[in-house]
């Protein structure tokens, strides 16, 4: 187990290594950063200092090595539009992204489940004929086009809920701020996580059943029934959990793509979370910003793959032998 | 005479698809009594499985019951709602399947399956029935039960497996078992042994069994009677020792000449020609006419009834009691019979 656990960090660690070089050559290749941070009448010898003081002139491998030591004591250097430091700007963003996310993503895996079950359970009834249905739009119609929809039934229309922001905010700790106290933060976070999960919800809801009415069809199941145990146990014990093995790994994946696929969903609710400071930071060629934000969606995703893999040997005891050894 | 455990009459499952109805058990009937070990023989889709499926009502849609009637200690199983069902299913009929590598949830301890499956048809507590799950492996031969009955089904070896699902079907004591080819997936030596437990069970406990196979040899080792079916059909039924020395069917006679020995110094095995019909294009009259080398005019319009008396041919055996056959050939009274 401890081996496997090394070998898979071993991985996640050369795979950030890739990521942290693609984010390393935008500052190379993406401009000159040099010319984002001086203006047009600054004399050539201040802007030669910069660049010697910024070390843009050492060999890109020492720049590159640079880059890494930096990354690894979240250093990305100060942003061009704001003058304050990258790794301040995003943790000030960060618990607005991460909440949004969370909370669509419990919305999806919930819902997705029940509804999921349902379908595979009640196949031929018209409520699962309606969710099969339903689940079509949620995977067919992009974000924004959901996000706007919502907004003009419910802010506009009904005038429910707000239609943008994050409504009151209380701070917890040094940076965290949350929205879950408050009745405007409640609020405010229903129609962009909704937003941000249905695709996901529609994605697991599928997944759900498909992988259920399979499971159904298997030899244990027809045991199970043939030795008498309850309709109830058969299908909440039995079935569910075999389905859940398959689920954990899309779901647990697509953790990673609703926090970077939040910047849709952000702008459209102009939430203050990272996804709309990262849009802004491409709009002004921003890249300190561009690049942390790369290397944070990266660390997630490859966090989370661990995580899912990890979790296979609490649900599948046959995995555990396999990571034994 | 004792009441048989379990008796099916006319029995008949039809699966509805687009293109019509099949009929895939076409008036089956048959009697097990208590102890008895009835051996089901046949090739594949000639209806053994379904109508082992059929008594422990498991027939899923599209296919149905459409009709006959069977009777568990003289009581109709067949029309039950599904709950009562559920409740004599693994309490009073229990199934053993053919794949003892996909029978098993892989998610659960084996103890946990034991368990929950005990718990589920008898008044005993958690401890007690834990305590009877480890008696239940240790009857079925699993060594060192108290430490395996942790265990998960990826750690046992395939006919240990096998061993754990008879000690699931056991749970309750049921008083018919329809064992579905328990043992084709297993190596030729583990099979022995898993037929010897089904037989020592059966003897020990008076535990009814339907034998589905397709191995004459596992047949003539342990079933008492042997039913051949063909097209959803019964060909031939009596006594083992009957039915495999001296087959009356034509098919039957093919089924028990396609077995290769070694005493015989056969020049090749005989092979039947042809294929088995399918189930949307069963023929009129006798399921087997057109492959049948004795066929005649009769056969081909009216279909024979296994329960109508039957009469052994000239020159060979004569028919015992209890064996049944339905074929023409042995309605013309020739010949007077032995008995």
């Amino acid at each position: 187990m401890l081996a496997f656990v090394i070998r898979r960090i071993m991985q996640s660690a050369a795979v950030m290594l890739a990521v942290a070089l693609i984010a390393f050559l935008m500052f190379r290749f993406v401009g000159d950063p040099v010319n984002q941070m001086v203006g047009v009448d600054t004399p050539q010898e201040e802007v030669a200092r910069l660049r010697e003081s910024l070390g843009l002139n050492d060999p890109t491998i020492v720049q590159f090595g640079r880059f890494i030591g930096n990354a690894l004591r979240f250093d990305f250097g100060v942003s061009y539009q704001f003058r304050q430091p990258v790794t301040r700007l995003l943790a000030e963003r960060a618990p607005a992204t991460l909440e949004l996310a969370f909370t669509a993503a419990a919305f999806a895996l919930v819902v997705g489940l029940i509804m999921g079950v349902y379908c595979a359970l009640r196949r031929d009834s018209w409520l699962a004929q309606l969710f099969q249905a339903i689940s079509l739009i949620g995977v067919s119609l992009p974000t924004f086009l959901i996000g706007i929809l919502l907004i003009y039934l419910f802010a506009v229309v009904l005038g429910w809920l707000p239609s943008n922001g994050r409504g009151q905010v209380v701070k917890i700790g040094d940076w965290w701020t949350t929205g879950f106290l408050t009745t405007s933060g409640l609020r405010a976070l229903v129609l962009p996580a909704i937003t941000l999960g249905l695709f996901q919800m529609t994605l697991i809801m599928r997944l759900v059943r498909a992988e259920m009415l399979e499971v159904m069809r298997t030899d244990y199941i027809k045991f199970a029934k043939a030795r008498g145990l309850r309709t109830r146990s058969i299908h909440f014990g039995h079935a569910l959990k075999n389905t859940l093995i398959p689920v954990i790994t899309i779901a647990g994946l697509q953790l990673g793509s609703i926090i970077a696929f939040a910047i849709i969903t952000e702008t459209v609710f102009n939430w203050p979370g990272m996804g709309l400071l990262f849009l802004k930071a491409v709009q002004n060629v921003d890249i300190p910003i561009m690049a942390a934000y790369l290397m944070l969606i990266g660390l997630l995703f490859v966090l989370i793959n661990l995580l899912v893999d990890l979790t296979y040997g609490l649900v599948d005891p046959r995995l555990r032998i396999a990571m034994r050894s | 005479m004792t009441e048989p455990v379990i008796s099916v009459r006319d029995l008949r499952v039809e699966f509805v698809t687009r293109k019509g109805i099949l009929r895939a058990i076409d008036g089956v009937s048959f009697d097990i009594m208590p102890g008895e070990v009835l051996g089901v023989v046949g090739e594949s889709g000639a209806g053994k499985s379904v109508t082992g499926s059929a008594i422990i009502g498991l027939i899923e849609p599209p296919g149905r019951i459409a009709g006959g009637e069977i009777r568990l200690h003289g009581q109709r199983i067949d029309n039950l709602d599904p709950e009562s069902l559920r409740r004599i299913r693994g309490r009073k009929i229990a199934m053993i399947f053919q794949d003892p590598l996909t029978s098993l949830n892989p998610l659960y301890r084996v103890g946990e399956q034991l368990v929950e499956t005990i718990l589920t048809h008898t008044d005993l507590g958690p401890a007690a029935a834990r305590a009877r799950a480890i008696d239940l492996l240790n009857e079925v031969g699993i060594p060192a039960p108290e430490r395996r009955i942790d265990g998960y089904p990826h750690e046992f070896s395939g006919g240990m497996r096998q061993r754990v699902v008879i000690a699931l079907a056991l749970c309750a004591e049921p008083d018919f078992i329809v064992a579905d080819e328990p043992t084709t997936a297993l190596d030729v030596s583990v099979q022995a042994q898993i037929i010897a437990l089904i037989r020592k069970l059966c003897r020990e406990r008076g535990t009814a069994v339907m034998l589905v196979t397709h191995d004459m040899g596992v047949i003539a080792e342990t079933a008492d009677r042997v039913a051949v079916m063909y097209a959803g059909r019964v060909a031939e039924i009596g006594p083992v020792r009957d039915v495999v020395k001296h087959p009356l069917h034509p098919y039957a006679k093919g089924l028990m000449g396609a077995i290769p020995t070694l005493e015989a110094e056969a020049e090749r095995l005989v092979q039947i020609p042809g294929s088995m019909p399918r189930l949307s294009n069963i023929p009129l009259g006798c399921a087997f006419n057109p492959r049948c080398e004795r066929v005649f005019d009769r056969c081909r319009v009216e279909r024979p009834d296994p329960n109508v008396p039957r009469f052994g041919l000239e020159g060979e055996a004569p028919l015992m009691p209890g064996h049944h056959v339905a074929c023409h050939l042995y309605t013309r009274k020739t010949v007077e019979t032995a008995s």
